[in-house]
């Protein structure tokens, strides 16, 4: 870590905490140093310089001092403060997520220029297109890889056998697919289609755009969704919070279709 | 420095309080014991009557006294009752009374929806506000949730479940604050200043 007093880094606010009256605590993911967390001094006053451009799900370029329990945000310019994405309640809701889920797994100055990168783009995303799961799937999965949890999906991680397009299992203790002959020793082994296999095969190996151009019906997502959050699951040993509540729009969305 | 139990207990007891330290705390209870007996009497009993005679108000959650229910706003008759300004704390009411431009009625929600802190629409004031807008003649809800990310999610979920009863549904208007600098307004802020600009 650069350890001049005062230092330049782009920032997307991942979480803000209010620390006093006026100032805020920023969670904030770098590509240089990471996840950070800065205080933000004043930002609650009305005039204040920092304001808006230190609101969470905005990527700022940050002038940041060294200070002694936390850096403290000097000047804060807005890249792009994702403005599509906050006013619609549903991409908020997924862009919450996404860095909910960074601040989960990350730790403090643990730098991960990749995953900045990626992060950025799944933002930009949500801006652009309403296939919103896609870029939700494909953010995990990749996620996932810049982390070191990427799961294995081309041969059983049991026996190391390829894998033979029938209904498969996901294993999410082993962290990738089982054979049908391995998942009988599995505890709660997850049944993946052939179909959610191909995909899943896909959208690990292809950039975004490849990604998007397949057409997935809903049930397909929902078991695609389902082992992905499941897998994030059992990665943290929790449940992830904005994933429930992305959940509950789901399932009030269904509702009202069906009204 | 061990210091006698009832002065350790207050020292503990200032400490809990935000934006006060263990110094200051000190220098609190210390404070107090100079003072004559009736000033920390007073204190006391400020504090008992905070606990004991405060209650929230069973229309729009707003702090009340408990011998003034519905509180002295809804009871009010000369004020619009078909406009409920939803607010997320008691506290925001102030700020908009002191405007003296409103003349409606409020709702407090008591929170704001955070979806990473598992904080949703249930643990908020929600269902008793939207029982309210089924069983009164209310014509507009203006939502005045803080412009930030979470007072937007929580207004633009509000404007979900309001919209089916088909009130009109109105949020404060955002822009830039007076004696604030272009310069240094931030691109959401400066483009709704721009959307919402009025004719001068």
């Amino acid at each position: 870590m650069s350890t001049a007093r005062n230092y330049q880094t782009q920032a997307v606010i991942i979480k803000q905490i209010k620390f006093s009256e006026v100032d805020k605590i920023l969670i904030i993911y770098t590509p240089e140093f990471g996840k950070l967390k800065a205080i933000a001094k004043g930002a609650y006053r009305p005039k204040s310089k920092l304001g808006g451009n230190v609101e969470p799900l905005t990527h700022s370029l940050m002038m940041l001092a060294r200070g002694r329990n936390f850096d403290i945000v000097t000047q804060s310019q807005t890249i792009d403060g994702f403005t599509t994405l906050k006013n619609d309640l549903w991409h908020t809701s997924c862009g919450l997520y996404i860095v909910d889920l960074i601040d989960s797994f990350t730790v403090e100055n643990d730098k991960n220029p990749p995953l900045f990168n990626l992060l950025i783009d799944a933002l930009h995303h949500l801006c652009q297109t309403d296939d919103s799961e896609t870029i939700l799937r494909y953010f995990e999965l990749h996620f996932l890889h810049h982390l070191g949890y990427q799961p294995q999906l081309h041969q059983c991680v049991a026996c190391n056998s390829p894998l033979i397009p029938v209904v498969n299992f996901f294993s999410f203790s082993q962290g990738g697919v089982l054979c049908p002959n391995c998942s009988n020793k599995e505890a709660a082994p997850y049944p993946l289609s052939v179909d959610a296999l191909k995909i899943l095969r896909l959208w690990q190996n292809s950039d975004y755009a490849t990604a998007r151009r397949v057409k997935i019906k809903p049930k397909l997502s929902s078991q695609l969704r389902q082992v992905m959050q499941n897998y994030i699951n059992h990665l943290l040993q929790r449940e992830v919070k904005s994933m429930i509540w992305l959940q509950k729009l789901r399932e009030s969305a269904e509702a009202e279709i069906h009204r | 420095m061990v210091s006698c139990e009832p002065i350790a207990r207050l020292v503990e007891a200032f400490n809990k309080l935000p934006g006060i330290g263990p110094k200051s705390a000190q220098r609190l209870a210390y404070y107090l014991l100079r003072r004559p007996d009736e000033e920390a009497k007073a204190l006391a009993d400020a504090l008992i009557s905070l606990k004991e005679k405060i209650s929230l108000c069973s229309v729009c959650f707003n702090i009340t006294t408990i011998d003034c229910d519905p509180c002295h706003i809804c009871q009010d008759k000369e004020r619009d009752h078909s406009r409920i300004c939803v607010v997320e704390r008691p506290s925001d009411i102030l700020p908009l009374e002191r405007t003296g431009k409103y003349k409606g009625v409020y709702h407090v929600l008591h929170g704001v929806v955070k979806p990473a802190q598992g904080i949703g629409p249930e643990d908020l004031k929600t269902k008793e506000l939207l029982s309210r807008l089924k069983n009164n003649s209310v014509t507009e809800v203006i939502l005045a949730t803080n412009p930030n990310l979470e007072g937007e999610t929580t207004a633009m979920y509000l404007r979900r479940i309001i919209l089916p009863l088909g009130i009109h549904i109105t949020r404060l208007a955002r822009g830039l604050p007076f004696g604030a600098d272009l310069e240094y307004a931030d691109d959401m802020t400066l483009g709704q200043a721009l959307e919402s600009r009025q004719e001068f």
